[in-house]
């Protein structure tokens, strides 16, 4: 079940916060933890469909089937790599991250401008590192899984370039890196979303983009098997 | 090992069951309700069928008791006034819980249930998916879905305020 189970774990991240913004008895961290709660359960929606024709053209929910599979795709160059064969649930699976990890644009549930601190706003010390250490490893969770399922993973991406032994941890380590760039980047540059965009933002645009190129992935698949070189157990 | 994880996390499964129905605060209800479903879903696994243990961390764990808590959170529910416990009430509810157990035992044993999974069976993903989209299921699937995006409209239609 391999990525399923990744979803379901982190389906179950976010009762951390929603928790903390309870168990504080402050009106603001409250308002914080409601805000996560809807937030994370929208945006959850978006990021898991954006994997699903990432797993129709790879045919496994295995990490690994799915990285071997963007590494054989168009001779081994980095185009054939789900970022650019599958662009829209790349970009649609960016935005879910971003959101789903409450980093900058999408930081409603702290929105320190009207809820102080939000839902971590009566924690300290120890507590307040769990708190955000737990959302940095979020972070880079989200990123290393878009390397796998999006940057073609340890492979080179340009052939004759070895992807073989230690070397693969090098492309791997470089490309989330270069994912969790982007996402400090996109903190220091952007200003925030009011809650209404956020939650317009994702049910009206993340969703029906990803469903529809579900279709349209589901369509390639089924008629153009051999230009995907869909794998077929 | 199976049997220890068993009669552990169904023993888990039960005790938080009980303080689901037990306690007076709405929240702590919630929260119980999440034990119960993730020791549900270990009971999957050990069934041998994992996609279905995810599933029910996912939807249910996941997403429907978010929803729950989220309204619950909104709602602002306070914990609820103490009523006398015990008396007729409690004694009917046990009683209709016996019932409901005794019925079922009995079913188990009229039909001959095998407790254990027919030999060759297959609960891996692929295998789901073939017999869920096979000719016998597939009117019963699409049937659900459809009565689902009804229920959906319905909900919206029903809450909507009147332009």
């Amino acid at each position: 079940v391999g990525l399923l189970y990744i979803f379901a774990i982190t389906a179950l991240g976010v009762y951390g916060v929603v928790l903390a913004g309870w168990a504080a008895n402050n009106k603001y961290s409250l308002i914080g933890g409601l805000r996560s709660s809807a937030q994370m359960f929208s945006y959850e929606l978006a990021l898991g469909l954006s994997w699903v024709g990432v797993i129709m053209l790879a045919g496994s929910l295995q990490i690994a089937d799915i990285v071997d599979d963007q590494g054989r795709r168009l001779g081994g160059w980095f185009l054939g790599w789900n970022a650019f064969v599958q662009l829209p649930a790349f970009l649609v699976y960016f935005l879910a991250a971003t959101a789903e990890v409450a980093r900058i644009p999408f930081d409603l549930p702290e929105g320190e401008a009207e809820l102080v601190a939000g839902f971590h706003t009566e924690y300290s010390s120890m507590r307040f590192a769990c708190i955000q250490m737990a959302e940095y490893i979020n972070m880079i969770t989200v990123a290393v899984l878009g390397t796998s399922l999006f940057l073609g993973g340890w492979h080179a991406g340009v052939p004759g370039l070895p992807s073989e032994g230690l070397v693969a941890f090098v492309w791997w380590g470089a490309k989330v890196f270069a994912l969790l760039f982007v996402f400090i980047w996109l903190r220091g540059t952007l200003p925030r979303v009011r809650y209404d965009q956020l939650m317009a933002f994702g049910w009206k645009v993340l969703v029906p983009v990803a469903a529809a190129w579900i279709l349209a992935t589901a369509a390639g698949v089924a008629l153009l098997p051999g230009l995907f070189q869909v794998a077929s157990r | 090992m199976d049997a220890i994880l068993f009669y552990v996390f169904a023993a888990i499964a039960v005790a938080s069951a009980l303080v689901v129905v037990g306690q007076r605060n709405p929240m702590y209800s919630a929260f119980a309700l999440i034990v119960t479903l993730c020791s549900l879903s270990v009971i999957f696994g050990l069934l041998g069928s994992p996609f279905i243990a995810v599933l029910q961390v996912i939807v249910y764990a996941g997403a429907i008791m978010v929803l729950f808590l989220f309204v619950l959170m909104l709602l602002n529910v306070k914990k609820e006034e103490d009523r006398p416990v015990g008396g007729g009430r409690t004694l009917r509810g046990v009683a209709l819980a016996l019932v409901t157990l005794l019925v079922l035992q009995a079913g188990t044993v009229l039909l001959r249930w095998e407790a254990v999974p027919a030999a060759g069976f297959d609960a891996s993903t692929r295998r789901m998916a073939q017999v869920l989209f096979s000719p016998h299921f597939l009117y019963a699937f699409e049937a659900t879905s459809i009565l689902i995006l009804a229920a959906l409209v319905g909900a919206i239609a029903l809450a909507r305020k009147e332009p």
